[in-house]
């Protein structure tokens, strides 16, 4: 038989029956293209997650009031308890090794009015080096100065979803007096957008200086937290360990276990974070690897059911001149093509759902080679293996045998 | 030639076995037209299919041509019926869902030859075996009884095989087309010298035949030549004028 002929007997007899030829290549396409996409999506989740946490700051120790988490008793609100002081911030600043810079938090939430428009938003009161310590951008006008902090003064620097809010027309914010729990601020600038994903919008807030917010919102001397930026990453459990010790000696605790503030470091977040979406991608990924198992076994199945019909086939083939070696290249062939073909729509498929994603803006997934191999992988095995080996065992059969094959 | 010496053929299922051949020895010579006789069950098909190299036979000895086909690979015997032997199935078995047409050149397409001339000799087969040419791009199963049988026996001449076997080519055909067949056969075998083997019930078939055998409970029990043939009166040109 010339190559031709084989491709074209090939070409008859998936055609020939299309029903069969289509579920088989269901299982496959189902099989691949849900391994594509459920690990596109869990790399994507990982990533994004990733992403998020870098954004809230570079080399971050967060250090807020209230005592660590602890088993059996009840939890403090975090940042709630009055424990944390300026002198505190200071201190960590002036006495601390390779500590990058320092910044105060005083959050509240309160009601802002800008003419008629009004919004309900977190305000946090800090200082210049926030910008530094967390990765804020001011992308019109500028952040507030050392000089405001000093002075108390009443300006404040909002983030894009707050413009949004309070000026829909339009209106250029900066040089715009907003009313925050009746007192008048004026807006100095716009922070650049961080993304609305992660854990809080943190383009819906406003800066203030910690003085003024200490001074009309919070009527108190405390922080609601202190930021910590270490010269580098790796310093930045060196630095968790020595504000450690410093605030307890500078609170006269002894017990570190009842220290009166808690502190994470941002790697620790980060290697949380990953070890949560690692499991998370491996269980999408369990997930995918029973669709393909499933898959699998429809492509089984439908390879195995048709054995008897294709067994006379064989037959009838074998008791008008065909070889052993002709019935074996046409159902290996044949086994190829169907799973190659299932496999290309599966590819597409599965790549096509994890754009869909992507641009829905759930989760800005990432197609990866390792997956398409696998699935494809694995499908073409099972085909090939399922369609190739019960035919091989047909042709091996006598003409006679094979056509009474029951 | 044919030699079969003293073969018989045991069909094994689960625990018990049923002898259909007991002992069958003949010889049928190149050029000759046998007819094969016997009540249901006797062990024709059986016996028609060892000589068509689809089957071998428990024990005893099938010469074809002085080769011992017994000894033969899988793959020796496969080239002697893609080469010299033409069958035609008591149950048609042509493939299913496959046109009719295509059906036919597979035997020259496992030969190797060449699309346009394979295409040419499968609707000279066709033709001969009595089949309008408007069917030949059917699907095998959109067609009668009749027509698959004139199919399948365009089939089984299509690569002009040395030797025709032809199991109740008759069986499924109005008398009108049975003459028709039975012509080509004639045909075939008067003209080019072909050996024709065939299974019949019918003693008017069998008429048709030199030498007739006949078999019951898997032994041979009259083989005789046929001193009354009959001459088909119809041929394959006959078959598309009505
Ligand atoms: N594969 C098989 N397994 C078991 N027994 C079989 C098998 N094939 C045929 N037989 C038995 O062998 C005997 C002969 O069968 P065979 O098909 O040769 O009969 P036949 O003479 O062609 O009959 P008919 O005229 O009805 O076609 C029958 O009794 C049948 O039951
Ligand atoms: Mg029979």
């Amino acid at each position: 038989m010339t190559t031709n002929d084989i491709l074209h007997e090939t070409y008859g007899a998936l055609t020939a029956n299309k029903v069969r030829t289509g579920l088989t290549m269901l299982g496959i396409i189902i099989g691949i293209s849900s391994v594509i996409a459920l690990v596109a999506i869990g790399n994507g989740a990982q990533s994004s997650i990733q992403s998020s946490i870098q954004s809230i700051g570079s080399n971050l120790v967060m250090i807020t009031p209230g005592a660590q988490r602890s088993f059996g008793g009840p939890a403090q609100a975090r940042g709630s308890a009055q424990t944390l002081t300026v002198a505190d911030g200071q201190a960590i600043q002036s006495q601390v090794s390779n500590v990058a810079n320092v910044a105060f938090d005083v959050s509240a939430r309160e009601q802002v009015v800008a003419g008629g428009n009004n919004t309900n938003t977190s305000i946090t009161g800090t200082t210049p080096s926030y910008t530094d310590v967390r990765d804020v951008e001011v992308d019109d006008g500028s952040f507030f100065t050392d000089d405001d902090v000093t002075s108390s003064n009443k300006v404040a620097v909002i983030g894009p979803t707050v413009v949004t809010d309070l000026f829909p027309d339009g209106t250029e914010p900066v040089g715009q007096q907003i009313r925050i729990n009746s007192s008048i601020y004026t807006v100095v600038g716009v922070t650049v957008s961080k993304g609305g994903t992660g854990f809080t919008n943190a383009d819906d807030v406003i800066y203030v200086p910690y003085t003024t917010a200490q001074h009309y919102l919070t009527g108190n001397q405390y922080l609601s937290e202190i930021d910590v930026s270490a010269a580098t990453a790796n310093d930045t459990t060196q630095v968790q360990n020595d504000v450690t010790t410093l605030l307890l000696s500078r609170h006269n605790i002894t017990d570190p276990t009842k220290a009166d503030f808690s502190i994470l470091n941002q790697s620790d977040i980060i290697a949380t974070a990953s070890s949560v979406t690692g499991t998370f991608t491996v269980l999408l990924g369990a997930v995918a690897g029973i669709s393909l198992l499933v898959g699998g076994i429809g492509i089984m199945n439908m390879m195995l059911t048709t054995v008897t019909e294709r067994t006379r086939e064989i037959g009838l083939r074998k008791a008008i001149g065909a070889k052993k070696s002709d019935i074996n290249t046409q159902f290996l062939i044949e086994s190829i093509m169907l799973t190659f073909t299932g496999g290309v729509i599966g590819v597409i498929i599965g790549w096509g759902i994890s754009a869909i994603v992507s641009s829905l803006g759930i989760v800005q997934t990432t197609v990866t080679a390792s997956s398409i191999l696998l699935a494809f992988g694995v499908s073409a095995f099972i085909g090939v293996v399922f369609g190739y080996y019960p035919a091989r065992r047909a042709a091996n059969l006598n003409p006679i045998e094979a056509l009474r094959f029951e | 030639m044919i030699e079969v010496n003293n073969i018989t053929k045991t069909y094994e299922s689960g625990e018990n076995s049923f002898q259909a051949l007991k002992g069958v020895s003949f010889t049928i010579k190149d050029g000759e037209f046998v007819a094969i006789m016997g009540p249901s069950g006797s062990g024709k098909s059986t016996l028609m299919h060892i000589l068509g190299c689809l089957d071998t036979p428990t024990s005893g000895t099938y010469h074809l041509d002085g080769k011992d086909v017994s000894t033969m690979s899988d793959d020796e015997l496969a080239d002697i019926r893609r080469d010299n032997i033409g069958f035609v199935f008591q149950s048609f078995n042509l493939l299913p869902r496959t046109t009719v047409l295509r059906n036919v050149t597979l035997p020259l397409i496992y030969a190797n030859q060449d699309p346009e001339k394979r295409e040419r000799e499968a609707r000279q087969a066709l033709l001969s075996a009595g089949l309008d040419e408007k069917y030949f791009s059917h699907k095998s199963n959109q067609l009668s009884g009749g027509q698959i049988q004139r199919v399948a026996i365009a089939r089984a001449l299509v690569n002009n095989p040395t030797m025709i076997l032809a199991d109740e080519p008759t069986g499924n055909l109005d008398s009108r087309t049975g003459e028709i067949v039975l012509g080509t056969f004639q045909h075939l075998n008067e003209t080019l010298g072909r050996t024709v083997v065939l299974i019949t019930h019918e003693p008017d078939v069998a008429e048709h035949a030199d030498r007739i055998i006949v078999i019951r409970d898997g032994l041979v029990v009259s083989d005789a030549a046929n001193h009354k043939k009959r001459k088909a009166s119809l041929s394959p040109k006959d078959a598309n004028n009505t």
